[in-house]
């Protein structure tokens, strides 16, 4: 049999499992240890849905085979609420109305905070004026350029902008 | 998806030597793009070696002044790096201009230029396709062809390559080092991908079990001065129709040098030589750009539904060198 004995530690919490070597991690996070915060959207990596944190980034996990990732640490949207309290970026996407169906926003969410640390470690993007720059500024041009790998299909955008804004601008402050 | 076996190998020569022995395995690096065509079973290896943790991920300079690239170098981290960003401007903004941040985590060097073909009708398996199964036909010569490749093209296969990446390399003169059964070998990056000819199911010259263990940027000073543009359905997150990648030293309003490759236009990253030539010791002025890029599209052949891309390809080659000139 093509199985292999694998190690997941998914939001802290660590779990041996054995699957089959197809198992995407989006398949072993769902179907297999029952966290159903990440969405299988397309599958495809076309629509950011899948998003986690995989080893502190951001990455799509209906494309990144379980097998592969043996000893992965994983973040989902599910982890980033701390003892209750939600992290400022579901509180903010839920002040700013960010989503209709909510199918997407667990992809957005993680992906968003994932993107954060990204632009604070002085990444360029398609919209960065000078790729040489040392400091990227946040504007709205960037932060939609920068979340594109997250489509929603009830074009929550108009709000999805402003709730990652205010995290952005409130993070810049501390 | 076909069951497979999934190995990891000790060291390279290892990954190599279990490679070779099966005619129908793959290497495995980030698997955006292999495991996605798996799914689909447009690929159907019955063995993965993975080699993400077995390449190189490091970024360093070369004795000549250049920079060595690890296969296992992210696209993220590559389009971050200092200096890519400020030598090769023109790498680190094609990175970043293809697919999304997510992917980018995700995607190696080495698998970038080996992704395969964005034509639907590869993609689609009840439509023939010569690339998928040999002898099979051509969909796209006859059927929709937007994206399709108008230069270098076969009767056979009229796909492109949608590598960004491999645009700027190309136009960089980078080389690619590989190993396998027979030993190391380094290929400059313009034959590494090949024309369809009479065998479109082959994109590259690699035989089977070469791994990719780095990519080489040679020293290039005017490498400073370079960009690349991409035109596209959408703003973010999609395919090139046409891009260009540039890079321009002019001197007194002359044209020292230039290096010009193109996306989105053939089977493999288009190095425009003919508009180079043309370029070099000209007055760097729009019209003789213009020109330049005319002379390399005489050879193009359109198709029915890509004709758009010999003056969008026209334009941005126009645009690249006009805004690398005035920036200056
Ligand atoms: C939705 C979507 C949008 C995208 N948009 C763009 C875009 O706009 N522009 C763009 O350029 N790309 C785009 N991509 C493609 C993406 O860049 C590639 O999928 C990625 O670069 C492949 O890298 P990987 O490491 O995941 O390769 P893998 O999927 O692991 O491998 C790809 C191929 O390379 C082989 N391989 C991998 N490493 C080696 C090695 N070291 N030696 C020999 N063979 C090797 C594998 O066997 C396989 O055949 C997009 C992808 C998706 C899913
Ligand atoms: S263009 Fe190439 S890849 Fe597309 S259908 Fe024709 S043979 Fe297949
Ligand atoms: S489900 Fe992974 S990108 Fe759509
Ligand atoms: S909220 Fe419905 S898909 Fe985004």
């Amino acid at each position: 049999m093509n199985e292999e004995e694998i190690m997941l530690r998914v939001d802290c919490e660590e779990h041996r499992i054995i699957v089959d070597t197809r198992t995407t991690l989006l398949d072993a996070l769902r179907e297999r240890l029952g966290n159903t915060s990440p969405k299988k959207g397309c599958d495809h990596g076309q629509c950011g849905a899948c998003t986690v944190l995989l080893d502190g980034r951001r990455a799509n996990s209906c494309l990144a085979l379980a097998v592969a990732h043996d000893g992965a640490e994983i973040v989902t949207a599910e982890a980033l609420a701390e003892n209750g309290d939600l992290h400022p970026m579901q509180r903010s996407f839920i002040e700013h109305d960010g989503y209709q169906c909510g199918y997407c926003t667990p992809g957005q969410i993680v992906s968003a905070v994932g993107m954060l640390d990204e632009v604070e470690a002085g990444w360029p993007s398609h919209v960065t004026g000078d790729v040489s720059a040392e400091k990227i500024s946040l504007s709205d041009a960037e932060i939609r350029e920068r979340m594109s790998g997250n489509l929603c299909r009830c074009g929550a955008y108009a709000n999805i902008v402003p709730a990652i804004r205010e995290v952005a601008d409130e993070r810049a402050r501390r | 998806m076909k069951p497979y076996h999934y190995q990891r190998a000790r060291d390279i020569p290892g990954a190599v030597a279990a490679l070779a022995e099966q005619p129908n395995g793959k290497y495995l690096a980030g698997g955006t793009n292999l495991v996605d065509l798996m799914k689909l079973e447009i690929m159907t290896p019955d063995m993965l070696v993975d080699v993400r943790r077995l390449t190189s991920d490091r970024i360093e300079e070369t004795e000549d002044g250049g920079v060595r690239i690890g296969a296992a170098v992210t696209n993220s981290d590559l389009a971050a790096d200092r200096t890519i960003r400020s030598c090769y401007p023109v790498l680190s903004q094609a990175l970043v201009s293809g697919a999304s941040g997510q992917l980018r985590n995700l995607a190696t060097t080495g698998g970038n230029l080996l992704q395969r073909t964005r034509c639907v009708y590869f993609y689609d398996t009840t439509t023939p396709c010569n690339k998928r199964e040999p002898g099979s036909g051509c969909s796209a010569i006859d059927g929709h062809n937007k994206d399709h490749a108008i230069l270098g093209a076969s009767e056979r296969c009229v796909a492109t390559h949608p590598s960004d990446m491999a645009v700027a390399m190309t136009a960089l003169e980078a080389f690619v080092n590989v190993h396998g059964p027979d030993g190391e070998r380094r290929i400059p990056i313009e034959e590494l991908h090949r024309p369809p000819g009479d065998e479109p199911e082959r994109d590259t010259t690699l035989e089977h079990g070469e791994l990719i263990t780095a990519v080489d940027l040679p020293p290039l000073a005017f490498a400073s001065n370079s960009k690349y543009r991409k035109v596209r359905e959408r703003a973010s997150y999609a395919f090139a129709l046409v891009s260009v990648a540039a890079a321009l030293d002019v001197e007194d309003g002359t044209v020292r040098d230039v290096r010009l490759a193109l996306g989105g236009v053939a089977h493999k990253p288009w190095r425009a030589t003919k508009a180079e030539e043309a370029l070099r010791g000209e007055q760097a002025n729009e019209a003789n750009f213009r020109a330049a890029a005319d002379i390399e599209l005489e050879d193009a052949e359109p198709l029915r539904d890509n004709a758009f891309k010999v003056p969008l390809a026209r334009n941005i080659i126009t645009r690249a060198l006009l805004e690398l000139s005035e920036e200056r």
